[in-house]
């Protein structure tokens, strides 16, 4: 018995010639198994996307539309208690003359987008330091898991004692609305990282800030984008809440102010037409920011099949 | 000590549990292949001495280990479960601390690959590289060229741009090799790379880890539990015994090129630390019995 010699240790130019074809064999050889192991990502078409994703939702609007003036048509309620679709399209055409549909809603949505930016910038580091300090989180974690429970309306009489009937007043009620919710949500995104990748970023030498800027920020990203969509519903909830409670005083005139007008006129095509304008415009911000940025991330970490629902 | 049949141009030496052995091989087995003549000693890549490890105040995960490992080495790990073999590695990559004993490591570390990719998968293929260079401090502007020559390398220069998910396991635990060479460290330790990978990627990426392994003249510590997988990559073979952890035996390898999975000298190899491993699993069923 003895050891096997290889063919191709006889010359060193021989050896060096066919070390260089078997790399090239490996290398053909690895190329067709990697081609066979993955395929081709195919994304559904725009038309299709625009099918599957916009078009029944509409459909199923404009039959909650139909079934409504069917209602009116067939039932003939008393119109101030039921008003027809046609009327409360007319109700809101008027305000959009006199020009209170527009103020309302620029108003409306700049309190909701800067105080949800300013619950961002509170939210992330009290989220991010929750996370990763185990201490502050058992003793602190609790406490902002029970305000993310309690609605935040309850702190509107207490906002205006302190705060009057100011525009303070309503950012702090959706502060702590908001706040929670994007804490929590990046709680949990940094408890999904993987601990893999911690560790992964130890071995290849990640100082501590490295280590959260360049791995677990990015790693917790899905959660944290959750965190934040629920947070932007909390606001623009407690928004509407507060501006319905606290009128008057220095606070300007939102959506919840014309809703709350509406009532008082006992106009109920006034107020219905107030509320589809909420509604609108909670989903116009899911599909146009939310919804897209969504689907981006999952979509680049593969959480997202593509083709979608069945 | 009865010694089963000895497969040629191995050598082999066993450890009696709780010794301690000057890193010495015996001699060899059978007359074809001769012990290669004791070369003038190098200061080896890596030292173990009397390492023991226990987590809390659980029972011995490790118990004197002694290891030292030449530069450019490639030793395989071997053992069953519960032999420690992983917080061995652990503790070399510096992880986790010993409770007893020394490790030397080189000063610049030790790249590590894992069982699981563990690839960032917000990052495509190369900007996974080019992280593990931006965080060796390479400047901006070399990170690209230097990120790409390193996947074509391990032969994914076309999947450069591709993420995580849209590639397979096998191209995956490449790109994870491109990036644990792109860490640059003289030292290359690998927890059961290929583990979840099926047999015939496996076996490829057999022959890339040693066919990079031959270029870049890195020492490799590679543990598996993989007895063929051993056979087939070590140059050394250091066999584990479970519960805790203590080095059994040894083989080395004299002859390492041209290796295959199926070679007859990886077979006859396999055998007999299968032998040697089944003995030691035994001895464990002995111990339960014996409490």
């Amino acid at each position: 018995m003895q050891v096997r010699t290889m063919p191709h240790e006889t010359t060193t130019i021989d050896s060096t010639r066919i070390a260089a074809r078997q790399a090239e064999d490996l290398r053909s050889l690895e190329a067709g198994l990697d081609r066979l192991q993955t395929d081709e990502d195919h994304r559904p078409s725009r038309w299709r996307a625009f099918w599957t994703s916009v078009v029944p939702p509409v459909l199923f609007v404009l039959f909650l539309l139909v079934v409504w003036q069917l209602y009116i048509v067939l039932a003939d309620p008393r119109p101030d208690r039921a008003p027809s679709p046609a009327a409360v399209f007319a109700a809101l055409a008027e305000g959009w003359e006199s020009g209170r549909v527009q103020l309302a809603v620029a108003t409306s949505l700049e309190r909701g987008i800067v105080g949800f930016l300013i619950a961002i910038i509170v939210g992330t580091p009290i989220g991010l330091l929750l996370a990763e300090v185990r201490v502050l989180r058992r003793a602190i974690g609790p406490v902002i898991s029970g305000l993310q429970v309690l609605p935040s309306v309850a702190w509107v009489p207490a906002a205006i004692i302190w705060f009057g009937l100011t525009d303070a007043t309503v950012y702090f009620v959706i502060l702590m609305g908001a706040i929670p919710s994007i804490v929590n949500g990046l709680i949990a995104g940094v408890d999904q990282v993987p601990p893999q990748l911690r560790r992964v970023g130890q071995v290849l030498g990640a100082s501590r800030w490295q280590l959260a800027t360049a791995v677990i920020l990015p790693a917790a990203l899905p959660g944290y984008l959750a965190g934040l969509k629920q947070g932007w519903a909390f606001s623009w909830r407690s928004l509407m809440a507060a501006e319905i409670i606290a009128t008057g005083g220095s606070i300007g005139f939102g959506l919840g102010s014309m809703l709350q007008q509406s009532r008082e006129l006992a106009d109920l095509a006034g107020v219905l037409a107030t509320i589809l304008l909420i509604l609108f415009i909670g989903i116009l911000i899911e599909l146009l920011f939310f919804g897209p940025l969504e689907r981006r991330v999952l979509r680049g970490r593969g959480l997202l099949l593509s083709g979608g629902s069945r | 000590m009865t010694s089963p049949a000895r497969t040629p141009g191995v050598t082999s030496k066993q450890v009696a549990p709780g010794a301690r052995v000057p890193n010495l091989l015996g001699p060899s087995f059978d007359e074809s292949a001769p012990v290669r003549p004791p070369v003038a000693p190098a200061p080896p890549a890596l030292r173990i001495e009397g390492v023991q490890k226990r987590f809390g105040t659980g029972p011995l995960v490790l118990d004197g280990i002694d290891l030292t490992i030449a530069p450019g080495e490639f030793v395989c790990l071997l053992g069953a479960s519960g032999c420690g073999k992983s917080t061995l590695l652990n503790l070399i990559a510096g992880l986790d601390k010993a409770t007893t004993g020394s490790i030397e490591t080189p000063a610049e570390g030790s790249a590590v690959m894992f069982q699981e990719s563990a690839l960032m998968p917000w990052l495509s293929a190369r900007r996974n590289v080019e992280l593990a260079l931006r965080l060796r401090g390479v400047p901006r502007r070399e990170r690209r060229a230097k990120a790409l020559a390193l996947l074509d390398t391990v032969n994914l220069a076309d999947a450069a741009e591709k993420r995580p998910h849209e590639l397979s396991g096998g191209m995956r635990q490449r790109v994870a090799l491109a990036r644990a060479l792109a860490q640059d460290r003289p030292v290359l330790l690998m927890d059961e790379p290929f583990a979840a990978l099926d047999a015939i990627t496996r076996d490829l990426l057999h022959e890339e880890l040693e066919r990079v392994w031959r270029a870049t003249g890195r020492t490799i510590v590679f543990v598996t539990h993989n007895v063929r997988e051993a056979a087939r990559l070590g140059q050394r073979v250091v066999l584990l015994s479970s519960r805790p952890g203590r080095v059994v035996q040894e083989w080395r390898i004299a002859q390492t090129v041209g290796r295959r999975i199926e070679s007859p000298e990886v077979a006859a190899l396999s055998v007999e630390i299968t032998d040697q491993l089944r003995k030691e699993i035994r001895r464990n069923a002995g111990e339960n019995n014996a409490a």
